[in-house]
């Protein structure tokens, strides 16, 4: 793994970190809010790690703009492509190809294929080849979308049957793992919630909330 | 018309309840709700199981989207047999209850008790039923965070403490199921289990399935209380109201064991688990030492709940022991046992909670000469003791004769002594009770003691009569354990999901 490649995962460095930090916290601390906080973190990890699988660099919220979608047909396309993070919103038969791979999304790609050594390898020549260029295909989508924006809602009715060869491409980021992690998240605050009243009536009832005084206690009653 | 919502209509029956009777708020009217809930329930997973049985699997897709878009409900042989389980324990506990938390729980949050009980039970059947990861995670997670509410109930002040170690552990086993779904969804690009398993075959083995699968294989283990991730279950069962503990004990680790064999059988294969992944050997070695130790440790407690507790840990080694043969026999066998000894173990602690009713105590010194006072409970505890070691005529009988079966076909015979010996620990802890109950001179408590009400001695009875007649008659335990099994591994087998 080259140093482009691992500063380009810098996402899940950060995730690793985060757990494991969490995770050190929960088994080495004896002051039971300590240990909730280090479950807190341990949680949030998880919730950063899925956001990261969503996002695509350079994606936008996934929001059909200019009323010209087949809404139908993007979610179909999200659903085959492998990785579903590429929505493609075609008006007509492509001229644009759907080339504009992110480098984040390569990465991922990575992941998801580890052991196919040559296969990534290749990969990854083309993920560095594209990302140079990736700005510029973004910056074209977005040209060619804000033409669209400006005419398709004029033309959709009646130029689109027979239509001009003219092809929008935008690219959207993944909004199915953010919205899973907004049940995470509630899960989470459920689940800290319901640790802090049972600390508050551990505290009540022993007095203290470090785990090594209360087994003290324990065994002296 | 009806016929049709059934899938939905069981979850969503007793989770709209719970906040039903938390508005309600009298004790009495709560109860009642309850109680009607929970036999519904009970009744909704009867008719599924015989709708799975005349017309195979149900299919029921949330809100009509198509299934790998929308949520899906899958009722199948496996599923609905541990429904069915869950939720006829379910009922009847909470038959049982009134008399048993009147002691153990404050009057003004005995409607609590009623609305957490339902929502543990929501999770459970949710946990069964759905066909989509995430939801697995979520259903967990009320399922647990219910439970958590429910032990730390108990009277004593160490209850809350084992609920927070609970709670820790099993967030965290939560959690790094949550991680495995991520990393599966990252490389499917799906969230329906069928799916999952379509799309991960052709890669099945490659370094994201392998972290994936290990750690959502670590993380329904410490639900499920495998040695040496039990750690938690000893004190949460024992300082947990008696009725929670018999609920608990009798559901929610079988619960976790079968989304474990769902993982290891329906998302990933068998041949992945147990050949690519010598999990076979590594599940069979901790089931072994678990179940030696936890029966060991069974023998020396002075605490009668936390005697059970630990022969909890020993059992859910047994059902392990069956899945990791990976065979019909072997497969059948834990599948049954998770049946059968839901049925004893949660006989055994409503047993339990009428002595601790009647003497006020759990040690085991205090039931000296029970027998005696209480005759009849005295003579569950003995019906219900002979399951749990697997004694001809009972429940506990026909799982281990299956698991001993298919230790054979399978030349484990090393297995099948372990097996036999590790019984003989049984005999141990249950003798010292039973010899306690009989024939010791009556202590102070057990000579003023009464027998327990009649309202708890019947569900009681019918808990403990019931592994009499699933030792006898198998057409509803061990023969719906061997159809799941054969459809489990039919699936595995063919390699394509069975649609």
């Amino acid at each position: 793994m080259s140093l482009d490649q691992a500063l380009g995962l810098y996402n899940y460095w950060i995730v690793i970190f985060l757990m494991m930090t969490g995770f050190y916290i929960v088994i080495s601390s004896q002051n039971l809010i300590k240990t909730i906080i280090g479950l807190n973190i341990f949680q949030t990890s998880v919730f950063l790690l899925y956001i990261t699988m969503g996002k695509v660099a350079g994606g936008t919220a996934p929001i059909i703009q200019g009323g010209h979608g087949d809404h139908g047909h993007g979610h179909d396309q999200s659903h085959d492509a492998n990785h579903s993070h590429h929505v493609v919103d075609h008006v007509d038969s492509g001229q644009l190809q759907t080339g504009s791979e992110s480098f984040g999304e390569k990465a991922n790609a990575e992941l998801g294929m580890g052991h196919e050594h040559d296969h990534s390898a290749t990969m990854q020549e083309v993920a560095a080849g594209q990302t140079a260029e990736t700005g510029e295909l973004i910056q074209e989508a977005g040209e060619v979308v804000g033409y669209a924006d400006n005419d398709a809602a004029a033309v959709a009715g009646e130029l689109l049957p027979t239509g001009p060869v003219e092809t929008i491409e935008k690219i959207y980021s993944n909004p199915l793992p953010s919205v899973l992690m907004l049940t995470a998240i509630v899960v989470g605050i459920a689940t800290t919630a319901l640790a802090l009243a049972l600390i508050v009536r551990i505290r009540e009832e022993y007095g203290t909330i470090e785990e090594d005084e209360i087994l003290e206690l324990d065994k002296a009653a | 018309m009806i016929q049709e919502q059934l899938p939905i209509l069981l979850i969503i029956l007793p989770l709209l309840a719970a906040p039903l009777l938390v508005l309600i708020g009298n004790r009495r009217l709560c109860y009642l709700v309850s109680l009607i809930v929970a036999w519904l329930v009970f009744l909704i997973s009867n008719a599924l199981l015989v709708g799975v049985i005349q017309t195979g699997p149900i299919r029921y897709e949330m809100g009509g989207w198509p299934s790998p878009y929308g949520i899906e409900y899958v009722v199948d042989y496996l599923s609905a047999f541990v429904m069915l389980f869950v939720s006829g324990l379910g009922a009847i506990v909470l038959t049982y209850a009134p008399a048993s938390i009147q002691q153990e729980i404050p009057l003004s949050k005995h409607y609590l008790f009623f609305a957490t009980f339902l929502l543990c039970m929501t999770g459970l059947l949710g946990m069964c039923i759905t066909g989509d990861l995430f939801n697995v995670f979520v259903f967990l997670e009320i399922s647990s965070l219910a439970s958590y509410a429910l032990i730390s109930l108990g009277k004593t002040r160490r209850a809350p403490l084992a609920a927070v170690h609970y709670l820790i552990l099993g967030t965290i086993g939560a959690t790094f199921f949550l991680i495995g779904i991520g990393l599966l969804y990252q490389m499917t690009g799906t969230l329906n289990m069928a799916d999952i398993a379509a799309r991960l075959e052709p890669n099945i083995g490659n370094r994201t399935s392998l972290v994936a699968f290990a750690f959502m294989t670590v993380g329904l283990c410490i639900k499920m209380a495998v040695f040496p991730l039990h750690t938690w279950l000893p004190n949460a069962y024992t300082y947990a109201p008696s009725a929670v503990t018999s609920f608990i004990a009798a559901t929610a680790t079988k619960v976790s064991v079968y989304a474990f064999i769902r993982l290891v059988f329906r998302i990933f294969s068998p041949s992945f688990a147990f050949e690519t992944l010598p999990l076979d050997q590594a599940l069979m070695i901790f089931s072994l030492v678990g179940i030696f130790v936890a029966s060991t440790a069974a023998v020396f407690q002075s605490n009668i709940k936390r005697l059970l507790a630990f022969s909890s840990v020993a059992q859910i080694g047994y059902m392990l022991l069956g899945i990791s043969m990976a065979n019909v026999n072997g497969l059948s066998a834990g599948i049954a046992h998770m049946f059968n000894h839901a049925l004893i173990k949660g006989g055994l602690f409503m047993v339990v909670g009428c002595f601790a009713l009647r003497l006020g105590s759990l040690k085991i010194e205090d039931m000296k000469g029970a027998g005696k006072t209480m005759p009849w409970t005295s003579f569950a505890w003995v019906v219900g003791g002979l399951g749990l070691i697997g004694v001809p005529l009972t429940a506990g009988f026909v799982s281990k004769w299956l698991l001993l079966t298919a230790a054979m076909d399978n030349n484990w015979f090393h297995v099948a002594v372990l097996m036999l010996l590790s019984s003989l620990l049984a005999v141990v802890y249950v003798w010292r009770v039973v010899e306690t109950l009989y024939f010791e001179e009556p202590s102070a408590k057990a000579r003023i003691a009464k027998e327990a009400p009649v309202s708890m001695l019947i569900p009681t009875y019918i808990v403990i009569g019931a592994t009499l007649l699933f030792g006898c008659w198998t057409v509803y335990s061990a023969e719906l354990a061997r159809l799941a099994a054969e459809s489990l591994l039919i699936a595995a087998d063919s390699g394509v999901m069975t649609r």
